[in-house]
This record gives structure tokens, sequence and C-alpha cells, in this order.
């Protein structure tokens, strides 16, 4: 293998030093072999390997809108060195043998770790749990358990999961999402959806459920994990409930810090996605929870859809955004380049967080010697437009098509060997 | 004129007086011999109906015929998903067949400005209900009776009384009529109003007694099955005790008051058979100012080139077009 020195790189955004990769760890730069790879990293900023906790790879069963392989190339491009893949395929991942087949499939795909979520239900019915321990003692791992795209709402089975969990050091990420409260909901409730005639989703589904959650997570000792949190609401009980010194992570999209239910007047499908987008002033509050780290990390909920099921009436369309591509320049639009979070928080946000979250020892370390080598190489001065079909997914759903964000992802290494090159798959 | 008509908000107020005068004037066609203008020769409409509604497809269908346009009806009956062919796909074949008009009902809100805005299809597209929206040509048809009875509606006192949350017809009044100057009070359960209505251009009342007045107009809605199986009102009987048009109520209302529904209604319900029979009612004639208006609308978004705001001519033009038609 290759050793690549890079020179004169900003770690975290620090003062430009060099940096080696060499036989799958970082080195010291006075150790570079005579023949290695020398990259030129002037204007660039160094980062732990993106960890994504939220990603659904659509393998197996829509293949159409993405596969692993497919998935995991956007993610190399996006700067991921790994992803938690996403339960609710077809079949869903709630046995060992499916998260197995997606664990081997992200293996030799080899553009980044792809671990599998396992389901917290049989079939994501909400009904009995799934064989949590048989995932968690597979090849793959499974240490995250989602219902996601389903809210776990029954409160038993809840409860359960979470204490059930505990055996393997498991955390159950929740999709928090009263379901009486949103029945045939598409987009948030409030005087956009009032105005456009479509059926709201209250904030008050999303936060209720939290609420809830937290006390149940406290009441059994256990570790909890909100999905895509989107409201004000939800930032202020998060913040409550980490007050109390209880186990409680929680994570936000880039979507939804960066756009809002005001795009729903399009009746562009392009904008339709669970949870909602919802106002500025949520926008505000996730923005703020993410700087002061009550929300812990950024994750994409990367959910790739055929174009038909966008191009159609916004009723009949399918939810949810692509993400793995443009995260990292939505987060430095959010959050850098309006100064609440400085890189070394990025890199805490976006790789160091998530890592621990999901128990992936190798990712989301300092870039020190002896470390994995999985890094990315941002160029923050870059701006480019984002063009749908630029991207290594299947799909094409992004909601950013066409507008100007700020940094491009030059390299990603994934244990020292570059997936992705002067910004090209390689 | 704008190149489509899908939300009563897309009207200034000049375009909405444009549409009420054409109107006015096609409106005395209705009691000639010949109800037939030349003007549309030529021209495709097509009604493109997802949902089942007989009264405003032959409305417009009326409409397109005393204009001499060609009318296709195109019934897509259920969901387009369910059905199996896209509003895309059937947005094309429209598309290749000519149509110069889509009038479009449909069961989602905004698939009429999906239509219009997708590229799927170069014609001109009307609004004839989307989901729980709007329905413009409803409440441009609505403005059109209370102008023959009460006159300019600047400072009128409009009551709208009923299920607003899932009323199309309701946000299109709504917006129509504020921007014609009339002051609206939305009347209905706390239940049946939508989030955020206090950021519309209107007043609400939970009290319809103290709503009636001094109205000019009241507008009842009609209230469907099945909200009353989703907890949105205890029953029918308790809705109508508090929400109804019912004799008592009625007694009580100003002698110039008139009465509207957009139909079809529920008699006893929502109003009760004699309010609705009785001479101050105008539900019928609105059917009837329903053809003008549509009229109007076709007439004015398909004749010549699109007329714009450098081309207020149309008015006169179409009553030229009258005389021809009659002479």
């Amino acid at each position: 293998m290759s050793a690549y020195l890079i020179s004169g790189v900003k770690i975290l955004g620090g003062a430009p030093s060099d940096l080696l990769l060499h036989e799958g760890v970082v080195a010291d730069p006075a150790d570079a072999p005579a023949g290695a790879v020398r990259v030129d990293g002037d204007g660039l900023v160094a980062l732990p390997g993106l960890v994504d906790l939220h990603t659904h790879l659509r393998e197996p069963g829509r293949e159409d809108a993405e596969t692993v392989h497919s998935g995991s190339q956007a993610a190399a491009r996006g700067g991921y060195t790994a992803v938690h893949a996403m339960a609710n395929t077809d079949p869903v991942a709630d046995t060992a043998g499916v998260v197995e087949q997606v664990w081997h499939l992200g293996q030799a795909a080899g553009y980044c770790d792809v671990r599998p979520v396992g389901a917290v239900t049989l079939g994501l019915r909400g009904e009995r749990l799934a064989e949590l321990g048989a995932m968690a003692d597979s090849d793959a791992r499974v240490r995250v358990f989602s219902d996601d795209g389903v809210c776990v709402s029954d409160a038993v089975l809840m409860r359960r999961a979470l204490e059930y969990v505990k055996a393997f050091d498991g955390v159950i990420a929740q999709h928090a999402q009263e379901p009486r409260l949103t029945e045939g909901a598409q987009m948030n409730e409030g005087p956009v959806s009032g105005v456009l005639g479509m059926r709201g989703w209250p904030a008050v589904a999303e936060e209720a459920i939290i609420a809830r959650d937290c006390l149940l997570a406290a009441h059994v000792g256990s570790r909890l994990h909100i999905c895509h949190v989107s409201t004000a609401g939800s930032v202020e009980l998060i913040r409550w409930a980490k007050s109390k010194g209880w186990n409680v992570t929680a994570e936000v999209t880039p979507h939804h810090l960066l756009l809002t239910d005001e795009l729903a007047a399009t009746y562009d499908p392009i904008y339709k996605v669970n949870p909602p987008l919802r106002t500025s002033d949520d926008v505000e509050a996730l923005r703020a929870g993410l700087a002061d780290g009550t929300i812990d990390c950024v994750a994409t909920d990367h959910a790739p859809h055929p174009t038909e099921d966008k191009e159609c009436e916004w009723a009949a369309a399918a939810m949810g955004m692509l993400g793995l591509e443009t995260a990292l320049s939505a987060v430095q639009m959010a959050m850098v380049d309006t100064g609440l979070l400085d890189w070394a928080g990025v890199a805490d946000r976006m790789s160091v967080r998530p890592a621990q979250i999901g128990r992936l020892d190798a990712h989301g370390q300092r870039l020190e010697p002896g470390a994995a080598a999985n890094v990315v190489l941002v160029d923050p001065s870059a701006v480019r437009t984002i063009d749908p079909l630029e991207s290594a997914s299947l799909s094409r759903n992004t909601p950013f098509a066409g507008m100007e964000l700020p940094g491009t992802v030059v390299a990603t290494f994934l244990r020292g060997r570059p997936t992705v090159l002067d910004g090209k798959l390689q | 004129m704008k190149t489509h008509l899908l939300s009563s908000g897309d009207l200034t107020r000049d375009d909405a007086l444009l549409i009420l005068d054409t109107a006015a004037e096609l409106r005395s066609l209705a009691d000639r011999p010949i109800k037939k203008l030349p003007t549309l020769r030529g021209r495709t409409v097509v009604n493109l109906f997802f949902e089942d509604s007989t009264r405003t497809r032959i409305s417009f269908e009326a409409a397109a015929k005393r204009l001499s346009a060609d009318v296709i009806n195109f019934s897509a009956k259920g969901s387009s998903v369910s059905k199996g062919e896209s509003l895309k796909d059937t947005a094309l074949t429209l598309e290749a067949m000519g149509a110069d008009a889509v009038v479009i009902r449909h069961g989602a809100s905004g698939a009429p400005h999906r239509l219009a805005h997708s590229g799927w299809v170069r014609s001109h597209v009307v609004n004839a209900g989307d989901g729980t929206h709007e329905h413009p040509t409803q409440a441009l048809l609505d403005a059109f009776t209370m102008r023959r009875h009460l006159g300019e509606l600047d400072g009128r006192r409009i009551t709208i009384v009923g299920d607003v949350l899932h009323s199309r017809v309701a946000r299109s009044n709504a917006l129509l009529l504020a921007t014609l100057g009339a002051e609206v009070t939305l009347v209905a359960p706390p239940t049946l109003l939508p989030v955020g209505v206090e950021t519309w251009p209107v007043a609400t009342s939970y009290d319809l007694d103290s709503a009636l007045d001094k109205c000019d107009a009241v507008m009842m809605l009609r209230v469907q099955s099945e909200r009353m199986n989703a907890a949105f009102f205890p029953s029918a009987r308790e809705y109508s005790r508090r929400y109804g048009l019912d004799d008592r109520r009625f007694e009580r209302l100003p002698d110039h008051t008139i009465v509207m529904h957009p139909g079809p209604m529920n008699r006893g319900m929502e109003i009760s058979a004699n309010v609705a029979d009785s001479a101050r009612s105008v539900i019928v004639e609105q059917v009837t100012n329903g053809v003008a208006v549509r009229m109007a609308v076709l007439y004015l978004l398909l004749s010549g080139s699109s007329p714009g705001p450098d081309d207020p001519a149309g008015g006169s033009e179409v009553g030229s077009e009258i005389e021809e038609a009659t002479a």
C-alpha cells in the first residue's frame, strides 16, 4: 500500500502541517518513506473521516434507488469513511442474516465501512422485538437499532428494547413520531400548511415521543439516541434530559439546518421529507443546539428515491432527500461560515461523536500517530453548484439542486487508502 | 391575467375585476336565444377530473362549449398512483393531443400547480379544485353572485361557516374576498379552523350567532360525513345546533343578507330546507353564474395572444362579439 504525505494541511483547521498516512495509520511525517505519494494540502482542512449514523442504502430490495456499492461511493465522495445503513430494507434488516449480508456487501464495495442498523421490532411492525442479540453477535456487530421510518410508539415495547440492548452496549435510535397525530401528514403543521391545504405534521408529535423516551431511558438506565431532531421544542427537551445526566444523544440532518417549510409552496416533492422541513425559528434552534452540543451530531438521513417517486403530485410522492454528498457543504454553510462551529467542532459533530454513539473504534479518532488513517481533506474555499446528475447515488432527489454550496471534498482516505482523490472516486 | 389560474391568491384586484366584469357581459348571453360565441373556435379544452364532480365538470364543459371550444372530458377517477398511470404521463398524453387549456380537479393539494410548473405541458392550467387547497373559480362565481346582489364588495361583511380546515372553497374565498376589499369572518368549531388561520386576511369566530347580526352574505360550507368519525365534533346534531343555519338564525339575519352554499348541501345539517329554498337563498343562481365566470376565465386565458396587463381591452372585445353572435 502506498504511503501518502499530505503537505501543509490544516488539521482540524489549525496551523498548516504535514500529515503522513502509512500502512493504514497516521504516522510521523518525519518517517515518510521515499516512495510516499505527495498530496498538496495547501488551503485544505483535514478532518477525521466522517461517520454517518443515518443512511438509507436501500439494498436489499430497492436496488433501483441505491445499492450498498453506489451509496458507499456517494459516502466516500461526501467525505465519509463509515455509514450506518438503516434497517428499512426489503426484507427488513431484522435478522443476523440480513445484517451480515449488508455488512459483507459494504466490505466488498470497499468505499467505506458499512455498519448495518438492526430493526428494533420484527418487520418494523412494532409488535415484538427482533432478535437484537443475534444481530449484535453477528459478523456485522450491530450496536445501533432503529425502526427508522416508523416510530416505536408502544411505550412498553420501547421500554423493553431500551432495557434489552444494555446487555451488549446497544443504543435504540428512535424515529420520534407519534403516529396518531401524524396520520396522512404531508408537511410541517403551521401557517404554511394551512394556506397550502396540506395535512400537518405538528411539532408536538415529535416532542411528545422524545419526552416520553427520555423518561424511559432514564428509568431503565439505558442509551437513547434521537434521530433527525427537527423542532425547537425537541432541542429544549434534549437539553433538559442532558442536564439531568441521562444518556440521551441526538442528531440533526443537514437539510433541517438549512431549509424551511416555505419551500413546500412550490408543491415540488423534492422538499417532501420526514420529519418535514420546519420553520426558520426551528432552524435557528437546531443550529444553536448543534453548536452548544445539545445535539451531538449531524446525520444525513440520506434517502434515495427513484425519479418516478418524486416526479408526481406531492401527496403521492415518497419522503426523503439525498444527503451524503452535500452534508459537509451544508454544515459549512449553516455552521462554519456563520461562525457557530469551527472545523474542530465539525470534526466532533460529524465524526467523533457519531463514532462514539455507534461504538466504532477505528473512526472518529484524533489524527495523531497510531490512529487509523480515516481522513477527509476539504477545500473550504471552493464553491460548487449542485448538479444532481453528478451524484454517485443512483437517485437524483437532492433538495440542493442548482444551489451554490461552499466547500468540496478533495480526498477521502479509508485506512490509508484513497477512496476519493482530486475529488474523484478511486 | 396570468398564464394559469391556480389560486385566488394569484389574482390582483384588477385581474379579479376583469374576470368579474367579463363574466357579467358573458352572463347576458344566457338570456339570448343563441348561447354561443365563436371566440375559442378551434381551441381544445380538456376537463381532467381525477375526482368525481359532475357539477363542476358540466359547468366548465358548458362554459367551453358556449365559447365554441372543442371539449375533451378525461375522467381519471381514483388516484393516479393506484391506477398505475402517473400525473406526468397523463399530462404528456394531453400535451400530445394538443390541449390548449387543462381544467384539472384532483384530490391532492397542489396537483394543478405541479401540472402547470413541471414543464410537462404547455397549456394553460385551470384549477377546478385541488384537495383541501383551493377552488378559485368557485370563489369567483361566489364573488360574482355577491356583486349582483350587494354591489361592489368593498367593506361588505361576508360570513363563511363550517369546515374551513378541509375546505378549498373557504381558502379561495378568503383570499379573493380580501383582495376585493370585503371583510370576511370565518366561523367554525376550533377543530375545523386550520393552524395559522390568524395569519389569513380574515377574522375568525367560534360563535355563529354573534357573526350573523351585521353580515351581508352568509356562506354555509358542506360538512363531509367522514369528519364525524374523526372527533372534529361530537355529533351531527350538535354541529347542526351550534353551526347550522336553521330557521331561528335565519330570522335574525338582516333583511338584505343573502344565503349561499357551494353545494351539494346536507339539508338539515349545515342548512335547513326552509333556508335553502327561501327567496334570499342564491344557491341555484350560483350555479348559473358559475358558467359565466368559467367562460370569462377560459376566454381571458385563451383568446388571442394572452391578454396581459398591457391589454385590458378584453371586456369590450367580448362585448362586440356578443353583438355579432346575436346580430
